[in-house]
């Protein structure tokens, strides 16, 4: 370490007391967490339950893998597809993107989590009445986030719809279906279908 | 993903004495490695890129600044979206709040922070891919040279030729951001001073910070007449071609002054002074004035084979970018 100069020499004491801060900091000293498996807590739809894991365990491995709730899916891995949304104190999450330590104690809530029973929430309802999936895998992740998006906007225009569901890739390209799944879910008119471009007899 | 430990850091103070060991030049290799957000991290430890040991937990520190968005300063781990909806940043310095309103995605923007913004690791698919062992990684070779270079620097370039992939920090270069640090002898340093081209310093790294060195607070200059634009090939999780970042200080319609920053076209971000310079005493109502000033933008350019492209998006961004300056009744446009 440099000594030279008065400034230099404050700065040494400077260090010198954020060092002694930093080792009475030290001699509370944090929790270390692992690499071993180590209890965490997790509280799913309401339900809190503990399970043992390694810290490197995803959200998504425990809800999936530990808890059984194989409603969020594993697509991408990498948060690029939404596929495994849930909400984690009501925010949208890709929860393969979270660590399941950093949910500990926190509210989850995923798709299974949404309906009461047998009783489906308006907006799954809508999805059904809209035919607003195809091969379906998406779905559970697509409905988390339009639950998420009325929570936030009850009445969310056709922009804010598309904005809320960036983050959720459909490969089948049921877009506009949910689009009319949500605008419906929350009262508003559906647009009707447009003409086609075609004859309406074929043509024939 | 690697086996590891995590510490639950409860203070600043805790993750800078687990840092420490950084700082007293531990080997590089078993260095531990902070933590905020993670959506970059844990992207790097599942690709195999990163392999740290021990990980400091910053979400688990509990001092409220770093959560907080203040007059002219927010704390590091802020969020993407609490940035982009706060309706006093949207007033202040609308540039901040719209250049990372549309980054990624939504479920992202829920957990990536304005630190983890700035320091995440560049997007280059060749540095991505742990099958390429390049520059950046201790290789010798940057195969974006010979290789696929769309997405790469067409300024600043070379040994390597990653852009840099914060959103954030050209907004906060044309605010004359700053960021505040501890767990080193700095406290403060300019936003503009934080990156270094692969020319500059270790071509292993993008940033400045000293071993030890935590960001927990950015600082910028209110910039009310400020805009954003990113040409995108996909408007959801992508990563702009280009984008450009504008404040501008106005007499009537005439541009006094400005300043401009670019994205996605260098290994820093990049200013664009000579577009400042070119903008000076342009009237807003002066199209095709307005039209040179920012073709100046393209000047110095040194394109690879696949990206000249970049160099005719770049003058269209900055010109977008000041009618987003400019756009009025702006401050009530929160995104969703």
């Amino acid at each position: 370490m440099q000594t030279l100069g008065l400034s230099s020499a404050a700065a040494a004491v400077g260090g010198a007391a954020q060092e002694a801060r930093a080792a009475i900091a030290e001699a509370a000293g944090p929790t270390t967490l692992g690499p071993d498996p180590v209890a965490v807590r997790l509280t799913v739809n309401g339900l809190r339950q503990e399970i043992t894991i390694d810290p490197a365990t995803t959200l998504l491995e425990a809800i999936r893998g530990e808890l059984g709730l194989t409603g969020c899916k594993e697509i991408c891995d990498r948060g690029a597809c939404g596929g495994c949304s849930v909400l984690v104190d009501g925010k949208l999450v890709v929860s393969c993107m979270m660590l399941a330590i950093d949910a500990e104690d926190r509210r989850i809530e995923t798709v299974e989590g949404l309906a009461t029973g047998d009783q489906l929430t308006a907006l799954q309802e809508a999805f059904i009445r809209h035919d607003a999936l195809q091969c379906g895998f998406c779905t559970p992740g697509l409905v988390v986030a339009c639950t998420a998006l009325l929570r936030e906007h009850p009445k969310p225009t056709l922009e804010q719809i598309k904005r809320g569901i960036s983050g959720n890739l459909c490969r089948c390209g049921t877009y506009t279906n949910i689009f009319n799944a949500v605008l419906d879910a929350s009262g508003q008119p559906v647009p009707a279908d447009p003409a086609p471009p075609w004859p309406a007899n074929g043509g024939a | 993903m690697n086996r590891f430990s995590v510490i639950q850091a409860r203070s600043i103070d805790e993750a800078a004495a687990a840092l420490a060991p950084a700082r007293q030049g531990a080997r590089r290799v078993a260095l531990p490695q902070l933590k905020a957000g993670g959506m970059d991290l844990i992207d790097l430890m599942k690709e195999g890129i990163a392999e740290p040991p021990t990980l400091i937990n910053l979400l688990t520190v509990e001092e409220a600044a770093l959560r907080r968005i203040d007059e002219g300063r927010f704390g590091a781990l802020v969020t993407l979206a609490e940035l982009a909806a706060d309706a006093a940043l949207l007033r202040t310095a609308p540039v901040i709040a719209r250049s990372v309103a549309l980054a990624a995605t939504p479920q992202v923007r829920n957990v990536a922070t304005a630190a983890g913004s700035l320091l995440q690791r560049p997007r280059c698919w060749y540095y991505r891919n742990h099958q390429f062992d390049c520059l950046k990684k201790g290789g010798s070779t940057c195969f974006a040279v010979e290789g696929e270079n769309r997405h790469h620097a067409i300024f600043g370039g070379g040994p390597c030729h990653i852009v840099h992939p914060s959103n954030l920090a050209p907004a906060l270069v044309v605010c004359d951001g700053s960021v505040d640090l501890v767990g080193g002898d700095r406290t403060t340093l300019p936003i503009a001073r934080l990156f270094h081209g692969p020319d500059r310093g270790s071509v292993l790294g993008e940033h400045t910070l000293e071993p030890g060195e935590i960001i927990v607070g950015i600082r910028y200059r209110p910039a009310p007449t400020s805009g954003f634009c990113a040409i995108k090939e996909k408007q959801s999780f992508d990563w702009p071609l280009v984008f450009a970042c504008v404040a501008l200080a106005l007499e009537g319609t005439t541009i006094a002054g400005a300043r401009v920053c670019a994205g996605a076209v260098a290994p820093t971000p990049w200013p664009l002074p000579a577009v400042e310079e070119a903008l000076r005493g342009v009237d807003l109502g002066d199209g095709a004035a307005l039209s040179r000033a920012c073709a100046v933008a393209a000047e110095g350019a040194t394109p690879m084979r696949d990206n000249a492209f970049k160099v005719r998006l770049l003058p269209v961004a900055v010109r977008r970018a000041i009618e987003d300056a400019v756009r009025p009744a702006r401050a009530e446009e929160a995104t969703p």
